[in-house]
């Protein structure tokens, strides 16, 4: 669902700075619309980070995290040419998984 | 909705015994609804076995006095404490207080930054649990433009 996340990378040493834009409504379920009928809420609740096949960072998010998620984080042992994979699950069931190349 | 989600459900577990996910959805991590159905922040500490945190100034928290924009706040966190596990943020005037949860696996630097809505100027709470105990730092940023809904 929604367009490729957009994913930049940076490494000092064996650090690797993750910066990532997903593209998701991030809907609280608290909105009207221009007919004034509620929004249902609809967000990313899961979003898991790994790299060669570990775990860098995973989290959980309610409806307060602002559309179209904006996350930047660091992690070490991290080296160029190597893949970083973005997944997510949101309340409604639907999912993403997107890569991106450590430079 | 519902049938869709347990559909959903049933396939990444079919999908996992098949060895066919990516190695982060494979886990299927619980989304914790009771922490973010929380209203108040007794309810949501309890919840969160976060018993009576201690204030720290290894907590550090970036952000702006003043929010222009409540819907897009950008927030920067940092634990300086030693064996830092997670990071949460909790808003306390939002209609549900926690905002988010990040796990930091060893390896992870304790230190991020993201954006949150706001629903009005109150205090912005950063809960850090390291080596089993809780930790927090906290900030009123005001807002002039509340952002969670209409």
């Amino acid at each position: 669902m929604g367009s490729p996340m957009r994913i930049r990378t940076k490494l000092q040493g064996d650090v690797a700075q993750v910066r990532v834009l997903m593209s998701h409504p991030m809907e609280t379920g608290l909105r009207k619309d221009a007919d004034g009928k509620l929004v249902p809420a609809h967000f990313i609740e899961l979003a898991t980070f790994t790299y060669k096949g570990r775990t860098v960072l995973s989290t959980q998010w309610g409806p307060a995290v602002s559309r179209n998620p904006y996350l930047s984080f660091k992690f070490s042992g991290a080296a160029k040419g190597e893949k970083i994979l973005i997944s997510w699950v949101d309340n409604e069931g639907d999912s993403r998984t997107d890569e991106a190349i450590i430079e | 909705m519902h049938r869709k989600r347990r559909d959903f459900l049933t396939l990444v577990s079919v999908m996992a015994a098949a060895g066919l996910l990516p190695a982060g959805l494979a886990r299927a991590e619980a989304w914790n609804k009771a922490a973010f159905g929380a209203k108040n922040m007794d309810d949501l500490l309890k919840v969160l076995g976060a018993g009576a945190p201690q204030l720290s100034t290894d907590v550090v928290l970036v952000a702006p006095e003043i929010a222009e924009n409540g819907a897009v706040v950008p927030i920067e966190i940092e634990s300086k404490l030693v064996d830092t596990q997670s990071i949460a943020i909790l808003i306390e005037k939002n209609p549900n207080i926690l905002t988010a949860i990040f796990e930091i696996p060893s390896g992870t630097l304790p230190w991020l930054q993201t954006r949150v809505k706001m629903a009005e100027t109150c205090n912005v709470y950063v809960l850090v649990k390291a080596s089993g105990k809780f930790f927090y730092a906290a900030k009123e940023i005001k807002v002039t433009l509340g952002g969670c809904g209409g």
